[in-house]
This record gives structure tokens, C-alpha cells and sequence, in this order.
């Protein structure tokens, strides 16, 4: 049987990780290809029902993306982030989904190797983990 | 300032005596109050007449609707009118944080609170009503002096109010709060703001001796309540198998949401299209699934309701009564939000001045989160 592998939905910033990504990209570093990218104008934006949605669907993970606290493009909006994912995390604690699948990294423009790594240090964890108990559940 | 008054002719008529007392001395021109209607159910109305007050029942042991949003109707635009409001704990804790979602206002508004025995359903309180002609509040007023409360035989208060631990009206923003606990037989004791008590008349006093004691015994009683209903909660919820099974009975009914008194948004997604698919992609579903299950979205819709809201959770319970398959989702909310809302140490509807969780953020806070782990 061939290497599970995870399948991640990222939620990326425009202004600093999805740029990033971008110069990961260009800079030609080699990352595993289990990432399918979204990028929103900025992570204060992302209402957790998307990654909720994401993850009932059985994405095995997801990755949100923003600028360092301090360099939002929008001043605040990572904080905003910041907040709702420590509820997410919590939520899904303790609603019996392991919070580990939810990834929240502040990842810069200029911080194109350390995109390259963190998505290839998530896939490494979620193949550790295993796929999500909820794939292809059609009953929820 | 606090005192207790008589009540020859029983609490209720004593406590419709401080209400027309409101009226009449003009701190309101209107007052929210539950009242009994003809068919015998009680249900809170809007008076400017006295006289119809004989009928007003703020003790009567049923909450059919949370009533903070009645005064969020009543005062989220402009009104004329000084408005009183009678309410019992989790109502006042409600409109706080309506107040704070800018769902209120509270400027033309007096905050009446009563000390809250427990609520049943409303078809268990319309069986009573039905049995017991008296008063139904005189027979937990016993329990009420000692603070350990008792039910009318046979019948259990809501789950929400079994693990209630702040039934006693509190906080700066409560103007008059009408107590029972922990009071002697044929006597009502009342808190006020001074300038209430001054139109009203009333003189200070000393606390009925037992008062803190009793409130004490009834927290106490509560909490462990509480604390067993969470931990039954938190035990059961370990895997995501569980979490399928609890909210497999969901039928997306909405209801537990259009009864929530904290969900108040005109233009929330699940009342939009959004989830209303193209036929094309249910098929598409069940081909990737094998079976798909419709209505489909329901853990969504929860999952999603936990993220928007539960950091305001009053514990009002009313999701509960509104879920026609019996799905605990009070108790769920109420366990989940304990330790969402502790992540901020925050306290739902305990004071006007602290902003919501989801209102502001703190750039000091969670600087772990968004880092790599070391």
C-alpha cells in the first residue's frame, strides 16, 4: 500500500505568508507537494468555519499563515487570528478532534525557507498522525 | 441599600406591589415583567398600565424565552419611554452582552433582577399549573430560606438551572435586585441603587441574617451539579467517534440558534443560501463518501456556532428546551465555553465594562501561539 499522505489546506496571508510561499517558489526550494494553498487578504479575516469546513471534509490539516505579530498589513488583524484560533484549538480539544491538525505559523515575505520547512515539518507530523478520523465519514 | 419588606398576602403580591411602586413614582413609564396569560402559561409582556399587573408572576419557575431579546427589541432603537425590566440572572447576563454587541441599550433602562429558584420546561410548568391551583413559587420558598431548593414532587428543574451557580442578580448595571434567598417566611428582601431606593420610599435596613449562608448552600449545591455535568460531558467526548454521536440526533433545525440569546446576527451564514448546494455536488459528495448524510452541514452548523459564540455563553439553557431530539446543547456550550471563556478569564454578562473576547485582542497574549515549537 503506497505512503498515506496527508493533504493540507492553507489559509495564507496575501501580504506576508502567501508571499513568502511565493519566494519559496521562485527561490526553486523543494517542499512536499501535500499543500493546496487560499490566500485571504489577511488571516484576521478567517472565520473558523472554513478550517471547520476544511477539516469535516477530511483535510488531514491546516495550515493559517500571517505576518509576525506586529507587521499586519492591516495593523491588528493577526491578533484577531491570533484569538480565534486559540478558541478553534480549544474547541476542537475538547470536542475530541486533536487541536495538532490546526497549524497557526507567522511566516514573512522574506521568510521563504522557513515556509519550505514548515510545510514539510507539517507533513511530516500529520503522516505521524495519520489520516483524519473523519475522511470520507459522509455521516456528519 | 438593602432592607426587607412585608408580605402579608404572599411574595407575589408583595413583589407587584414594589412593581406598581416603579410605575407610579415614575422610575418607569414601561416595564418588561413575565405574566401569567389567560391560558395559564407565563410569558413576559410590556405594561404601562398597573392595573394589569395583578397578573405580573416574575417568580414563576419557567423561562419560556430568554428574555433579553425582548429588550433588545425594545430598546435597540430609539424610544421615548423609561423602560424597567424584570429579569432573572441569565437574562441580565444575556443583555450585557447583548449590550456589548451593540444588540441594546441600556440608557433609558432599569435593570430589575430576582433571586431565581430553578425554571422547569414549559410543558412541565403547564402540567403543574394544571395540578396546583395555589401559587406554584409558595411551595419552593421553604427551600428557598435554607437555600437547598426542592422541586415540586415528581418533577425536575431544567438541567441548565440544576447546574446553575450565579442564580442571584448581580453586578453595578443591576438597579434592584428582588431577593428570596435565604429570606424569612412572608418577607421579601430588595437591594437598590440609593436613588431607587429613594423614589421609592424605601428604608434602610440590615440583611435578612441567613442571606449569605443560604446563597452560599445554593451555589455550592450547584457547582458540584455543575461540575458533575461537565466531567459526564468531558468523558464522554474523547474521540471524534463521540463526536459524531452527540450530535448525531440533529435534525438542522436551527432552533437551539434562534433561541440562543447571545446569536443575534441579522445576516448569519446558515440563514443564507450558502448551504442551500448545487444538486450537482451532493452527488459528488456521496460518490467520494459512498453515502452522504442530508440534511447535510450539522456539525458544521455546531462546531461553527461553538467558534462565534461560546466565549459569551450566558448558560441559559434555552438551546436545550429548543432541541426537539433532545441533544444537550446547553450543557455541551456551557462546558465547552468554561474553559474557551478562561483562556481570557473572562465572565459572560458579569460587567459592562469588559469587552467581549471576540471585541479585542492584547498583543502580550497567547505568544506562543504562531511560533515553532522549540
Amino acid at each position: 500500500m503506497a505512503e498515506f499522505e496527508p493533504r493540507i489546506i492553507a489559509f495564507l496571508c496575501n501580504w506576508c505568508t502567501y508571499t513568502g510561499a511565493d519566494l519559496a517558489g521562485t527561490a526553486r526550494l523543494q517542499y512536499p507537494p501535500n499543500i493546496r494553498i487560499i490566500r485571504l487578504m489577511c488571516t484576521g479575516g478567517l472565520d473558523p468555519i472554513y478550517v471547520v469546513k476544511a477539516l469535516l471534509e477530511g483535510a488531514d490539516g491546516v495550515l493559517i499563515g500571517g505576518c509576525h505579530p506586529g507587521d499586519c498589513h492591516y495593523q491588528s488583524g493577526n491578533y484577531k487570528a491570533r484569538r480565534r484560533v486559540a478558541i478553534l484549538q480549544s474547541i476542537l480539544g475538547q470536542m475530541g478532534f486533536d487541536p495538532d491538525r490546526v497549524w497557526l505559523r507567522w511566516i514573512s515575505a522574506s521568510e521563504g525557507q522557513y515556509f519550505a520547512n514548515t510545510v514539510t515539518e507539517m507533513v511530516a507530523a500529520l503522516k505521524e498522525k495519520g489520516p483524519n478520523p473523519l475522511k470520507g465519514v459522509g455521516a456528519i | 441599600m438593602e432592607t426587607t419588606i412585608d408580605a402579608p398576602d404572599g411574595v407575589r403580591k408583595a413583589i407587584q406591589g414594589v412593581l406598581c411602586a416603579l410605575l407610579d413614582r415614575g422610575l418607569a413609564e414601561a416595564l418588561l415583567v413575565p405574566m401569567t396569560m389567560p391560558a395559564g402559561n407565563v410569558a413576559p409582556m410590556l405594561v404601562t398600565n398597573t392595573a394589569a399587573l395583578d397578573r405580573a408572576d416574575p417568580l414563576a419557575p419557567v423561562l419560556p424565552i430568554n428574555a433579553a431579546r425582548a429588550v433588545s427589541n425594545l430598546t435597540v432603537t430609539e424610544h421615548r419611554e423609561k423602560l424597567a425590566v424584570v429579569l432573572r440572572a441569565c437574562e441580565i447576563r444575556a443583555l450585557v452582552e447583548l449590550v456589548k454587541f451593540k444588540q441594546a441599550n441600556l440608557d433609558q433602562v432599569l435593570i430589575v433582577g430576582v433571586d431565581c429558584l430553578g425554571t422547569y420546561r414549559v410543558t412541565d410548568y403547564a402540567q403543574l399549573v394544571k395540578r396546583q391551583t395555589s401559587n406554584v413559587i409558595e411551595a419552593l420558598l421553604a427551600g428557598a430560606m435554607t437555600g437547598e431548593v426542592k422541586p415540586h414532587d415528581g418533577l425536575a428543574f431544567r438541567m441548565a438551572c440544576q447546574m446553575c451557580e450565579q442564580p442571584i442578580p448581580a453586578g453595578d448595571h443591576v438597579a434592584l435586585t428582588i431577593g428570596l434567598v435565604g429570606v424569612a417566611p412572608g418577607r421579601v428582601y430588595l437591594q437598590a441603587r440609593d436613588d431607587v431606593a429613594e423614589a421609592l420610599g424605601l428604608v434602610a435596613d440590615d440583611a435578612p441574617p441567613g442571606r449569605a449562608a443560604a446563597i452560599e448552600k445554593l451555589i455550592a449545591a450547584r457547582t458540584q451539579a455543575r461540575d458533575a455535568a461537565f466531567a459526564g460531558f468531558r468523558g464522554r467526548l474523547d474521540s471524534v467517534d463521540a463526536l459524531l454521536t452527540e450530535f448525531s440526533p440533529c435534525i438542522r433545525c436551527y432552533n437551539c440558534m434562534t433561541n440562543c440569546p447571545i446569536c443575534y446576527c441579522k445576516e448569519c451564514i446558515f440563514r443564507t443560501t450558502t448551504f442551500e448546494h448545487e444538486s450537482q455536488l451532493y452527488y459528488q459528495w456521496a460518490e467520494r463518501k459512498g453515502a452522504v448524510r442530508l440534511l447535510a452541514d450539522t456539525l458544521l452548523f455546531h462546531l461553527t456556532r461553538l467558534n462565534h459564540m461560546v466565549t459569551s455563553c450566558v448558560g441559559c439553557g434555552m438551546c436545550t428546551e429548543a432541541c426537539p431530539v433532545d441533544i444537550p446543547v446547553g450543557t455541551v456550550f456551557r462546558a465547552v465555553g468554561q474553559q474557551v471563556q478562561a483562556l481570557f478569564d473572562y465572565h459572560p454578562g458579569r460587567s459592562l465594562d469588559e469587552a467581549a473576547p471576540v471585541q479585542e485582542f492584547r498583543e502580550d497574549e497567547l505568544t506562543d501561539l504562531g511560533e515553532r515549537p522549540h
